[in-house]
Parts: C-alpha cells; structure tokens; sequence
C-alpha cells in the first residue's frame, strides 16, 4: 500500500481506477480518461494533486535564500504578495534538480515541488539552507484541488460561495490569495484557465463532492498528462532531470540573468553552456500518419550525427493524432523523422505548445 | 472485474478466439486486456489475403497509454477484418467480445485451438 492523499476514498467511491504514481495511490482515470480529458478542455474538470510537497519558507533570510536556492529571481515578485513563479532549482552542474512554483505569501515564500523528488528536495533546500536566517516547513496535512477548464472558475466560485467571489474576480494569472489554511491560485497544468485550492485535508472530501455536484468532472493522472502534454508543459524526469540543463529543455525563459551580480546555483556552468552554444533544444513533433509517438524513441534530423530523443509522447485527443515532446540536435528543420517499430516515420516540428485554451496552436 | 466469456479461448497475451459455424476462427482481444490499455486510438489489422501462423504478429492495438501487438492464435489465411475499428477505435473498449473483434481466420488446422487456454485457465492467469 502506498501513501494515500485525504481523497483516497472518495476517489475510490466515486469509482477512480488506483495505481502507484510516485508512491502515491492515485487515480489513473475513473472510467475514460479521454472522457476526461474533453471535459476539461471544453468545460471543467478537477484533479487531486495533494501528492505534490508544500513547504512553506520563513524567515529574514527567506528573499536572500530563494534568490541562490532558485535559478528564476523571487525578486521578480517583490511587492506583490500572492504572485507566483516557475523555476527550476539546479545544482551545482547546472542540472535540474527539480521544476516548481514558488509563491510570495505575506510575509514568507511557499513552494510547491514534485512528489516524486520530495525527499531530495527537501535534503537539498535544507543543505543549502545553511548559513541563512531561514525556517522551512513542509505542510503534509494540507489537500490541493486543481480545477481547470474554460467553466472552472464559474464552478469553483459556485461551490466556494458569495465570499470568495471578489477576491477570485479580481485575481489574475499565475496569482493567489489566502484565507486562513485555504490558498486559491490561479494556475494549473492543463493550458487551460482554472485554480489550484491548497485547503485542509479535513476539508478536502466535501470540497471534492461538491464541485462533482457542481459538474466538474473527476480526472486522473491519464488525463492530466495527456492535457500538459498538449500544452507542452514539462514533466519533471521527462523533458528534465539532474543530467539536463534548463536551456535544453525549453526552460531558458525561467533562468534570470539579470541582475548579472546575482549568484545562484548552477549560474557558472549554464553561463559557460551559452557561451560555447547550447548544442539542443526541446522541441514538438506532429505524426498525423496512423500511430503513437512514445517517450525514449530516437528522432533523426538534418545537420547532425546525433540522434534526438522523445521525452514524452501521447495520442492527442483534442487534435485526433499523435504528438511529442523532443530533446534534438539545433539543426533541427521544420521536419524530422522518428524510428518507430523499426522504421524511419517523418513528423512535423513545430514549438513546443500544440493546444492553448481549447484550441490547437500548431 | 473484467469478463471473461466461458465459450471463448485465450492466449496469456490476452487475445480471445472464437470458432464460428461457418468454420472460420474470429479474433480479438480480452475485456481484461482493453481494460489494462485503457482508451484505445489506433487498431492495425492485418490485410485480407495475408497467411498466418499461429504466433505471428497481425496487428498491433495503440491505447493513449502503450502500444501492444496482436498476435494469431492459429495459422491460416485473413478472410476478414474489422474495418469499423478504424474510425471508431473506442469499440474495442466498449465491446471487446463483439462489436471490437479484430479479424478472422479460416484456419488451417483447427485443432491449433487446443493449444489455446479455456476460461478458466485464462482467469487464473489474468487474475495474478
């Protein structure tokens, strides 16, 4: 048996298919994760993700500790409490430890990482937190519920009543706002607008039944992962991990540079990276022949000796083909081909994005 | 619990064989098997006219999650194929004994279906 989130049983009532993800008993899908996966692009669907780690972090070194810890700048959020922003966390090689949101709270950071990687995670934030005036704490008992589609703000404020509406009105992506252990974000994983609802577990099986009620549609992980996909959105130990730098895996946007006197772990060798030319690049790929593109496959493409890879790769159900993520040579064209079943399958490049807001952007 | 049908036969690979009056063999795959693929995109049939043996590959099956091949439980030549699977792929799921069967077979040596397990055998194998 493995870790069980406050929701285990409802899921199990409300008929959730249970595998291990991570250690977690988590719902794959509850009967079609394809299913799944239209209603949230056409309506609203939900997600527990309370398997994800939440530490919040205190103290007058908080600001100074994020700015070395992360590899984007807290700065950046200076003065605006309740926004949000994604980075990674590097280490010393310039590798991806792992990719997480950190919000300002007033006053105080949290942070929001990877179940998977909890363990290291937290060893590394603890490590490094030596030397600075900094309290870390991990928040186990708090359940999260990601509501997401284009009727997911409507249904939540719906459920969560008259006194929530003003403050999730005025409340614009990528921000949050708190009210005693409830923690409303406006962000997601899907490309979809929607909210991420950090409350207390006790909470969360009421919470969870009344959105149902409300029409939103339980999801599993199946839909969750084919719905980031489209949106090509990364998935830590897929498209990163530890060996791959952020440059490499459409993650430059989210390394700040500036100011050029701000030292944080991983700068030297991402800045010598640079200087010498970033030899990869993530990219998407398209296969609108019959069959599914699959992580690990090998990509060919012009220009280089060296083979890419795909790091993700699913059927897409909002396009009706198959899509992927790729790690390839920056020679790449407009136009790949991957080995499939033995044979040479060409695909379309194209940025790593295929589905915004319910439409393709390909 | 998947079902499984008392009068079919099965392979561990999880394809089920039925023996029809007219003395062909029809193919496909179980409501265990579909269950574990979970939503099916893409079916690849073999060409009517292709020969089989028993253990060739004849197809492969393609869920949103993995890929898996189908393989002939007996030898013989394709007389038929499922051609609404290719538009409506979804049927293997919905109806894996009947309307999502893949294709069949006049068998060259019917006796091959011996060799295939029966219900039971089957369940204590997909059961493990």
């Amino acid at each position: 048996m493995g870790n069980r989130t406050p929701l285990y049983d409802t899921h199990v009532a409300m008929g959730g298919k249970m595998v291990d993800f991570g250690g977690w008993d988590m719902p794959l899908h509850y009967g079609s994760q394809l299913e799944e996966h239209n209603k949230v692009r056409t309506d609203a669907g939900m997600f527990d993700v309370s398997h994800m780690t939440v530490v919040d972090v205190d103290g007058d070194g908080a600001r100074d500790y994020l700015r070395y810890l992360l590899a984007n700048d807290v700065a950046k959020l200076d003065g605006t409490p309740g926004k949000a922003l994604y980075t990674g966390m590097l280490n010393e090689q310039g590798g991806v430890i792992d990719d997480l949101i950190v919000y300002l709270r007033d006053p105080g950071y949290r942070v929001v990482v990877n179940c998977a990687t909890r363990e290291k995670d937290l060893a590394w934030m603890n490590k490094q937190a030596e030397g600075f005036d900094v309290t870390l704490s991990e928040r186990p008992h708090l359940a999260m519920v990601a509501i997401q589609g284009p009727n997911a703000l409507a249904k939540a404020k719906e459920v969560l009543g008259v006194d929530w509406i003003p403050s999730i009105d005025s409340l614009k992506p990528f921000q949050s706002v708190a009210r005693g252990d409830w923690f409303v974000a406006r962000t997601g994983y899907t490309g979809e607008d929607g909210l991420e609802i950090m409350l207390s577990g006790e909470d969360a099986p009421g919470f969870w039944r009344a959105l149902a009620d409300a029409g939103v549609a339980p999801c599993g992980l199946g839909a969750r992962d084919t719905l980031r996909l489209e949106a090509g959105m990364n998935l830590y130990g897929h498209e990163m991990d530890e060996e791959t730098s952020p440059l490499v895996a459409n993650m430059a946007w989210t390394v700040a540079w500036q100011p050029e006197d701000r030292d944080f772990i991983g700068r030297k060798p991402l800045e010598q990276e640079k200087a010498a030319g970033v030899k990869e690049k993530l990219v998407g790929l398209v296969l609108e022949e019959r069959g599914v593109l699959r992580a690990d496959l090998p990509v060919v493409v012009d220009g280089s000796e060296d083979r890419g890879i795909i790091t993700s790769g699913t059927f897409s159900p909002t396009l009706g083909y198959s899509i992927a993520l790729a790690r390839v040579p920056v020679t790449v064209g407009d136009s790949a081909q991957v080995e499939m079943r033995k044979k040479l399958v060409p695909v379309k490049v194209v940025k790593p994005c295929f589905v915004r807001n319910g439409k393709s952007v390909i | 619990m998947s079902e499984i049908r008392n009068e079919l036969k099965y392979l561990s690979s999880h394809e089920w064989a039925r023996l029809e009056e007219d003395g062909t063999v029809t193919v496909g795959i179980s409501d265990h098997a579909q269950d574990a693929l979970g939503d099916v995109v893409y079916v690849e049939t073999p060409e009517v006219g292709t020969t089989l043996a028993a253990g060739d590959e004849a197809g492969v099956v393609e869920s949103v999650k993995a890929a898996s091949d189908i393989y002939s439980p007996v030898s013989g030549e394709v007389v038929a194929v499922n051609e609404a699977l290719e538009d409506a792929p979804e049927t293997v799921n919905s109806s894996p004994y009947d309307d999502g069967w893949f294709f069949r077979v006049k068998p060259s040596d019917v006796s091959e279906l011996d060799n295939m397990l029966d219900a039971d055998a089957y369940r204590a194998e997909a059961e493990e």
